[in-house]
Formats: C-alpha cells, sequence, structure tokens
C-alpha cells in the first residue's frame, strides 16, 4: 500500500456544506406533519410529586398531546433508563425514569410533555400544566453528602453513597513511614458544562405499517440510542434506527441517552406523526449533563532528592442525582492520578455520592483534568518545598521511555491492567520546554515586573487512555459508479471523520480522498456500533476502515489478476482502476469490476472469486492506547481584579501516528480553549437550595476569541502497537492538562503575594479575594 | 395572535409572508421560509451563531423580529457564495480548518462579512476583540482568525475590481 494522505493535512470533505448553509443538523430536518414537544420542569431541586393536573393545557389551541408518567406505558413504572457500563461497587444504581412519577431529584427534571402544532404553542401550553409540589430538603455540596445531618438526595437510599472503592498497589505504609518529605492539600475542581453550541434535540418518527422507529437525535453515540430504544420499549432491534445528522459539537454530554430520546419516539408511536423537541439553552444548563466536581484530599511521600514514593488520598466524586453512566468517570480520574510518573505505592479511596443537580457524566477529559491539577499540584508544592525547579522535580519522576511498555499496577477501566503502551514522557517535557522558552522566562518575568505586570509560567504533564474498545467496524464496499463507500458505526460532531476515515481508505484503494463517500452516525450502516467517546475512534474505527478497506483491495486485485491473466503482485490500484505494473498489460477500471460483479447475466465473475465486493472488519483492540503531553502555560495576573490572561500556551503532544495533521492541531486548540473555560471562566453555580443561578450564557462565560492564544503546538509520534495504523487518540488531550497548567502559572504568577491555588475555575474575584487575604496575612505579621 | 403581513428580500429573492408578531427573525428564515442555514445556538442574544445580515449590519437573528424586517433587505449564509464559487472568505475558513461541527459558522461567515467590510485591513488583536460576541466551542479560534486575516486583502482586491 502506497501512502499519500495519511500524514497529510487533507482539507476536509464536510466543510462545503457546512460553510453555504447546507449542513443537516436535527433541526434543519422537516418531516410532513412534524408537531413540536416542549417539557414540563421541575422548579425544585428536590420535592415530591403530588398532583399534576394537565386539563387546562389539554385545552389550549394546537395542543395535540400532554403526557405525564402516569400516562406512560405500564411497562415503564418501575424501569428506569438503561444504566450503561453497570459495575459491582454501585451501591444505588438509580438512573432517571423517562418522565418523573413520584419524585424529582434536580431542578429541570422533565415531569411532563406536551405535543402541540408549533413549539411555542407547546411551550404555551407547558406553562399550564400545573403541578403541585412538596418541597424536599435538597443536598448541593457534594461536601456535606456523607455528613450524618445530610437529608437525602434520593428518598429511596438509606444514604448518599452511591458507590465506594479503593485503588491500590505497592505498600503504602512503609512508602510514607520512610519519606523525607510528605506534602498534603486538598483541592476541589468545580462543575461545568459541556456546551456545545447546537443544544441537544430528537426527531422521532414512527411508522405504523412496519410497527418501527427512525429516530434522529444530536448525539454521540446513535447506537446507544437505539440500545436504549430496544430495552425500553422492548422491541427486535430491526425495528429501531437511530440517525446521528449533522452534530453541532458533543464533549461528551451527548454521549448519554437521555428520558427525551425515549418519551419523544413514545409521542410519535402514540401520535401517528412526527414529533421534534429541540433543547433551549436554559434546558441544557438544567438538564444536560455536566461535570467535574470533585475533592481530591491528597498526600505525596518523596524522598530527599525528590522521588516520589507513594501517593495516597481519598477521592469524593459529585455524580448528581443519577449514576447514568455508572462510575466510569470518577473511575477513570482514580487511575489517572499516578499520571506519567513512576509512583512506587498507591492508595485512593473513593467515594461517589448524588446530591440534588444534574448528574455528571464523561466532558472533555472525563475525570482526568481533576486528577491531573492534583498530581500537577502536588509536585509543584513539592518542588517549592524542595527548592527545585518544577521541571526538574518532574524531569526526576517522569517514566523513562525505557520501562515502556510500562505497567502502572492499577486496573483500569477496559478491565486490563493499566499498561502504558509507548511513549517518551521526559522528551516530550523537554520539547514543551524549549518550544515556550522555559529556561528564559525569569528574564521576561522580570522585564514585565519592572512595567508592574505579573507574568508567570507553569507546566503541566498528562497521560490518557485512549482508543477505548470494545470495538468498532466498517464496511468497504465499491459502488457500481467505481466510488468507494464506507459505512462505519462512527459518529461524528465537527471531528471530521469523514474526512480521516476517507484518507485511510484513499491509501488503500489508490484513489482520491474525494472518491470515497463515508457514512457515518447511522446505526443501519453497521449492525452494531458503539460510538464517538474516549478518544476512541481513529483508534477503533480507522482501523476497521483500514482492514476492511485492504482486504476489498486485495480483492479486486485478484478479480484484476484472473481478468488481465496476470499475477496478483503484479496487480497495483490506482485512478480507479487495477493495473498490470509496469508493462503494457492493460488494465479494468472499478466501474468495471463493479459491473462485472454486479450479478446481471451476462457478466460473471472469475472462478474462485467469492461475490459481493465489500468487506466488513470489526476491530476490537487489546487495550487503551496511551497518548501524552506536557503544557506549558504562560499568563499574566492582575493582582488587583484578579483578571487572568493566558499570554502564551505551548503544546508537546504524542497521539502516535498522524494521520490528518490539520484536524489534529484543530482537536488540541480547541481543547486547550475548553481546559482555559475550565479553569479561569466556566462555573455552574447553584444555591443553597439547589437552583441553578447560571442558565443563560450570559452568565455561564465561555471562552471567546479574546481569551484564547494561538497555542503553539508540537508533535512527536511514538505509534502505538496495538492497532494496525499506530494511531491514539487526540480529542481530549488539548483540555486534560490546561487547568493544571494554568493554575500552576497563576500561582506562579502571584509568587510575590503567597498564594496557593487549590480550586478549579479560578475566576477574577476568587483570586482577587485570595491575593486580598495573602496580604492581610502578610501585613498582620 | 394575528399574523401580521412582511415583505422582506432574502438573498436576493424578494417574499412576501404572513408572519406571527412573536417570531422572530431566524425562526422565521427558518421555519417559514427553509433556510435552515442559519442556527440558533442560545436564543437570548450571546452566542451569535443566528448573526445574518440585515441591510449590510450583521444583527442576532433570535433578537430580531420577524415583522421588524419589513422591507429590509436580509443576506443569510446561504447567500455567501456567489454562481461564480464560495467566497474568499469562505474559502480561507476551509484552508485553515476554520471550522469543526460547523454550527457557529454561519454567524462567524456573517460576522466577519461585515467586520471586513468595515476594516478592510484588520490586526489581529481587533479581530479577536470584534469576533468576541461569536462563541465556538470547537475550534478555539484560531483557525477562524487566520481566515479572516487571510481572506481580508481578497475581499478587500475584490471591492476594488468590482467598484
Amino acid at each position: 500500500m502506497t501512502t499519500r494522505f495519511f500524514g497529510a493535512p487533507v482539507q476536509r470533505v464536510e466543510d462545503e456544506a457546512l460553510i453555504t448553509g447546507a449542513g443537516r443538523f436535527t433541526d434543519d430536518i422537516k418531516l410532513k406533519e412534524t408537531l413540536s414537544a416542549a417539557f414540563v420542569r421541575s422548579p425544585f431541586a428536590h420535592a415530591r410529586i403530588v398532583a399534576i393536573d394537565a386539563s387546562a393545557a389539554k385545552e389550549m389551541p394546537g395542543v395535540h398531546l400532554v403526557l405525564t408518567a402516569a400516562d406512560l406505558p405500564d411497562a415503564w413504572r418501575d424501569k428506569r433508563l438503561p444504566l450503561d457500563v453497570p459495575a459491582p461497587a454501585i451501591r444505588h444504581p438509580l438512573t432517571q425514569f423517562a418522565l418523573a412519577a413520584e419524585e424529582v431529584c434536580f431542578c429541570g427534571e422533565a415531569v411532563a410533555v406536551v405535543v402541540a402544532d408549533t413549539r411555542a404553542l407547546a411551550e404555551d401550553a407547558a406553562e399550564q400544566v400545573m403541578v403541585e409540589y412538596d418541597p424536599l430538603p435538597a443536598v448541593v455540596d457534594c461536601r456535606e453528602a456523607l455528613s450524618p445531618e445530610s437529608p437525602l438526595a434520593q428518598a429511596s437510599t438509606g444514604d448518599n453513597l452511591a458507590a465506594k472503592w479503593t485503588n491500590e498497589y505497592g505498600d503504602i505504609e512503609r512508602a510514607f513511614a520512610g519519606a523525607a518529605h510528605v506534602i498534603a492539600e486538598e483541592y476541589f475542581q468545580h462543575r461545568g458544562t459541556g456546551c456545545p453550541l447546537e443544544p441537544r434535540g430528537v426527531l422521532a418518527q414512527y411508522d405504523r405499517a412496519a410497527d418501527s422507529f427512525t429516530v434522529w437525535s444530536a448525539t454521540q453515540a446513535p447506537h446507544g440510542i437505539k440500545r436504549a430504544l430496544v430495552e425500553m420499549f422492548d422491541i427486535a432491534d430491526t425495528q429501531v434506527r437511530v440517525i446521528a445528522p449533522d452534530v453541532g459539537g458533543g464533549f461528551g454530554p451527548k454521549l448519554l441517552t437521555y428520558p427525551e430520546e425515549i418519551v419523544i419516539p413514545h409521542c410519535a408511536q402514540v401520535l401517528g406523526r412526527p414529533v421534534k423537541w429541540i433543547e433551549d439553552r436554559r434546558e441544557h444548563m438544567m438538564a444536560t449533563a455536566q461535570e467535574r466536581d470533585q475533592l481530591w484530599s491528597v498526600k505525596l511521600a518523596l524522598d530527599a532528592e525528590g522521588r516520589i514514593l507513594g501517593l495516597r488520598g481519598t477521592l469524593l466524586h459529585d455524580t448528581g442525582a443519577f449514576v447514568p453512566w455508572g462510575i466510569i468517570m470518577p473511575y477513570i480520574s482514580a487511575t489517572t492520578f499516578p499520571g506519567p510518573y513512576v509512583v512506587p505505592a498507591f492508595k485512593l479511596d473513593t467515594s461517589v455520592v448524588f446530591t440534588n443537580k444534574i448528574s455528571t457524566s464523561p466532558m472533555r477529559g472525563a475525570g482526568r483534568p481533576q486528577a491531573v491539577f492534583a498530581i500537577e499540584r502536588l509536585l509543584d508544592r513539592a518542588a517549592r518545598q524542595l527548592g527545585l525547579d518544577r521541571a526538574e522535580i518532574r524531569r526526576r519522576n517522569l517514566i523513562p521511555t525505557e520501562a515502556m511498555p510500562y505497567k502502572v499496577g492499577l486496573i483500569y477501566r477496559d478491565g486490563q491492567p493499566l499498561t502504558y503502551d509507548s511513549g517518551d514522557y521526559p522528551k516530550c517535557q523537554q520539547m514543551a520546554l524549549d518550544t515556550a522558552g522555559w529556561d528564559g522566562f525569569e528574564a521576561r518575568r522580570a522585564a514585565a515586573r519592572a512595567q508592574g505586570r505579573h507574568l508567570g509560567i507553569g507546566l503541566a504533564n498528562y497521560v490518557e487512555g485512549t482508543g477505548l474498545g470494545p470495538f468498532e467496524g466498517a464496511t468497504a464496499r465499491l459502488l457500481p459508479s467505481g466510488r468507494i463507500l464506507l459505512r462505519t458505526g462512527a459518529a461524528s460532531q465537527g471531528q471530521g471523520h469523514r474526512t480521516v476515515l476517507a484518507q485511510i481508505a484513499a491509501d488503500a484503494f489508490g484513489v482520491a480522498v474525494d472518491e470515497v463517500d463515508v457514512e457515518v452516525g447511522d446505526t443501519a450502516s453497521v449492525s452494531v456500533g458503539v460510538g464517538a467517546f474516549a478518544s476512541r475512534l481513529m483508534v477503533n474505527a480507522g482501523s476497521a476502515v483500514g482492514t476492511s478497506s485492504q482486504q476489498l483491495a486485495l480483492k479486486l486485485r485478484h478479480i484484476a489478476a484472473a481478468v488481465l491473466d496476470a499475477r496478483l503482485e503484479d496487480i497495483e490500484l490506482s485512478g480507479g482502476a487495477a493495473r498490470v505494473m509496469g508493462t503494457q498489460g492493460g488494465q479494468i477500471t472499478f466501474r468495471e469490476i463493479a459491473k462485472m460483479s454486479s450479478g446481471r447475466p451476462g457478466f460473471s465473475l472469475p472462478k474462485g472469486i467469492e461475490p459481493g465486493l465489500e468487506a466488513t472488519y470489526y476491530f476490537a483492540p487489546p487495550q487503551a492506547a496511551y497518548s501524552n503531553g506536557s503544557h506549558v502555560a504562560e499568563v499574566e495576573v492582575d493582582p488587583q481584579t484578579g483578571l487572568v490572561k493566558v499570554t502564551r500556551y505551548v503544546v508537546a503532544h504524542d497521539c502516535g501516528r498522524v494521520i490528518n495533521p490539520l484536524l489534529v492541531d484543530g482537536q488540541i486548540q480547541g481543547g486547550v480553549a475548553h481546559g482555559i473555560g475550565n479553569a479561569i471562566l466556566e462555573r455552574m453555580r447553584y444555591d443553597e437550595a439547589g437552583n441553578p443561578q447560571t442558565t443563560s450564557l450570559a452568565d455561564y462565560l465561555l471562552p471567546d476569541a479574546g481569551n484564547v492564544p494561538d497555542v503553539e503546538i508540537v508533535h512527536m509520534e511514538s505509534p502505538s502497537p496495538l492497532n494496525p495504523l499506530g494511531v491514539k487518540g487526540a480529542g481530549e488531550g488539548g483540555t486534560i492538562p490546561a487547568a493544571a497548567a494554568i493554575a500552576s502559572a497563576i500561582e506562579d504568577a502571584l509568587s510575590p503575594f503567597g498564594v496557593k491555588i487549590l480550586d478549579a475555575p479560578m475566576l477574577p474575584e476568587t483570586i482577587a479575594m485570595l491575593v486580598k487575604d495573602a496580604q492581610a496575612r502578610k501585613d498582620a505579621r | 395572535m394575528s399574523a401580521v403581513s412582511i415583505r422582506v428580500t432574502v438573498n436576493g429573492t424578494p417574499y412576501e409572508r404572513q408572519v406571527e408578531p412573536r417570531t422572530h427573525l431566524a425562526d422565521f428564515l427558518r421555519h417559514d421560509l427553509g433556510l435552515t442555514g442559519t442556527h440558533l445556538g442560545c436564543e437570548h442574544g450571546v452566542c451569535g451563531a443566528c448573526s445574518l445580515l440585515v441591510d449590510g449590519r450583521a444583527v442576532r437573528g433570535c433578537l430580531m423580529l420577524a415583522v421588524q424586517a419589513d422591507g429590509a433587505e436580509v443576506v443569510t449564509v446561504e447567500g455567501l457564495a456567489s454562481a461564480a464559487g464560495l467566497s474568499p472568505l469562505q474559502e480561507a475558513f476551509r484552508e485553515f480548518h476554520a471550522l469543526q461541527c460547523g454550527f457557529c459558522t454561519p454567524g462567524m461567515l456573517t460576522t466577519l462579512v461585515q467586520l471586513l467590510e468595515d476594516h478592510p485591513e484588520p490586526t489581529e488583536a481587533m479581530l479577536r476583540e470584534e469576533l468576541s460576541g461569536n462563541l465556538c466551542r470547537c475550534t478555539g479560534y484560531a483557525g477562524i482568525i487566520r481566515a479572516a486575516l487571510k481572506a481580508a486583502p481578497l475581499m478587500k482586491a475584490q471591492k476594488e475590481t468590482a467598484a
């Protein structure tokens, strides 16, 4: 196989439609007779539903249907939405009901649905659904959830402890007993929202004759929704097709199956007409999963030279009102904690607690940013205590490349021993430092100080399990037109999968990228699929496309060899034809091969060739492939106002072989932007009663063009031995260490004041207050 | 609610329609005229995804009522390319990977059309300031800024040729 497109900055095949307004997002799909839905949502964080009176709403003009839990199928009375990824450590496997019947556990939980001619009429009528609530005490702060005096977040449980487990290896007691230095700190990460620019949305159509559903959803996992529908409706999987059309960003929250994705198809079935629901931004801030609330109380043991001896502590994770994705995210947090460092002994006790807020679930980084924040803050503190440069203490502890593959000692979420497959972490850090001019920073700092400005620099490393299984499939097919069609279980929310998968196939068939059609996001494409999360698609779908394309390409060469009476090894594919190399031996075009193989009378395949010009391959990785990287942030902080400007940002990144650098750099730049938001802007606020306070984009600040510098990106390529392409995931690395690097830089900038950064996000008011308090302490001395 | 009659020209085509007074311009374009290129990201005027041009000025389609557009010339993302092909700005967006999911892109493009019209020789700092009213969650803005800087002189030259 000659490589022409793998590794090239190919422009995207997705773009033309999207820059001309011809994209097709869920709300752009217009089916005749479609009705619109609006949900009635709880205004309380925790309450008992006493009574619902929908009679007035039902009389409103244009209203076709009002449903409460009592109107749903009997089979759903005790049937909660399926829990993805169950685990023995989960004590209370609670997920949402399609509609809340007796108890609401977060502000925004759906209790009724109204379907009307238009969205405006549905919203008018939703306001007329009268729900009588008996408010219950709410648990809002996860730090109080385990106190004996705490109210219960869920009336059905005896306590708020959703799950509890320990991850450990090595002799932790001995490590701490023999330590020259012990650093102990407590870090809190507050929650934010994924906030894709396109909110969620569902359109469902029920075909009475075929007794089947077609559901369009702005989702990251159409196959996941399909599985949930099959389970909830108790139907065959041939009766459901789920399509993710163009999806306007995902970032994690669109990975779950939500109640709306069950209720809307039910409405379509009841009414016999298509029904559409489009989430508004306020609903998104209230009822779409969020992430990052975690409290880390941790200790680091070091020897006199600053080498890590042990790492221990507790992790308290706020899962919100339910555990829709089980305990995957805190489990990732716990196992990410040792990071790229040699940690001889480790013990972390994790408790997952319920609170009366929307559930948390993986969001770009998926529990890793918090873990990286904790270990990197500990190392910064240790460097200060030992009088070492922050880069030097890391250098002394990074896993050397000779130790690869490196067994950490833990079991990862895929059930395999946590094993870093490849990489050169010390070299990667050095690349970041060199690019950032780490050694020359003191001169820059001094120059800025002379002008009264406070500059700081920070560093953070990470390692990330990507390309998670269990599998992804792909079919490569030669079409009658001579074009190649790829059908995959992939779903895309802007990553450019169609382009990259086409690059892989184009190389196998010797055609141009635009001669390959790629289907993504449709459960009808392949019988089983998983979805776009955990930076997994290039490893899984990419490898599946690579292998199925090569299998089909081989078959085309076999046919050509027979037809052209040549040896197989003399046949090459190029320019849409199979030709005999180096001679005048002739050629046969793909179109001719397709014609010959189409089953038309008068054409026959050469002997020994099975009919059908397609190949399907499912790739199942043996374990996760580990990407890694080092980030250096430079910031300017105004100690008076607490305002932080990220002035420079460097990423040294290793995601194995890079298929399309244009797109990988785009993922990193965008990921860093998300991380900057997590570090200094984005905070979902709740009041003491659990009411969300940041329900608009004017209250909840996303990074804008003025907050995000042009990230300087350098690549290392340590190919993963775990898949045929040698690739690793690249979708989340930009975000994972960003808050840690920026916290390090802010603390560095404020070193004259002696401020400690222990939490994220670090909002201006928090920083200004920290500086003020530090000043007051200084003055008091 | 009684409907109001409006006349509006969109991407060069005149329309006469009855609209409810409460229908905002973006919903009118999307649902009454079927021009779904204009996207709604927040419906409260912050994200800028629904930006479009009304009489040459970039406005938020979610903050303007359709009835207010009576008599106006509206240009949406569907109207940016010509028969000759993509505009230099659209071409630059593709070249510099200035879009990922593409949901904010229509608002970015229309906002930049007016911006570069008013400021044919923009600086990066000025673009970052002016574009701060358009949110993008995917790209981290670097590609968008590069695309605008590349397109600015091309758009200026195009305008001078036309004049």
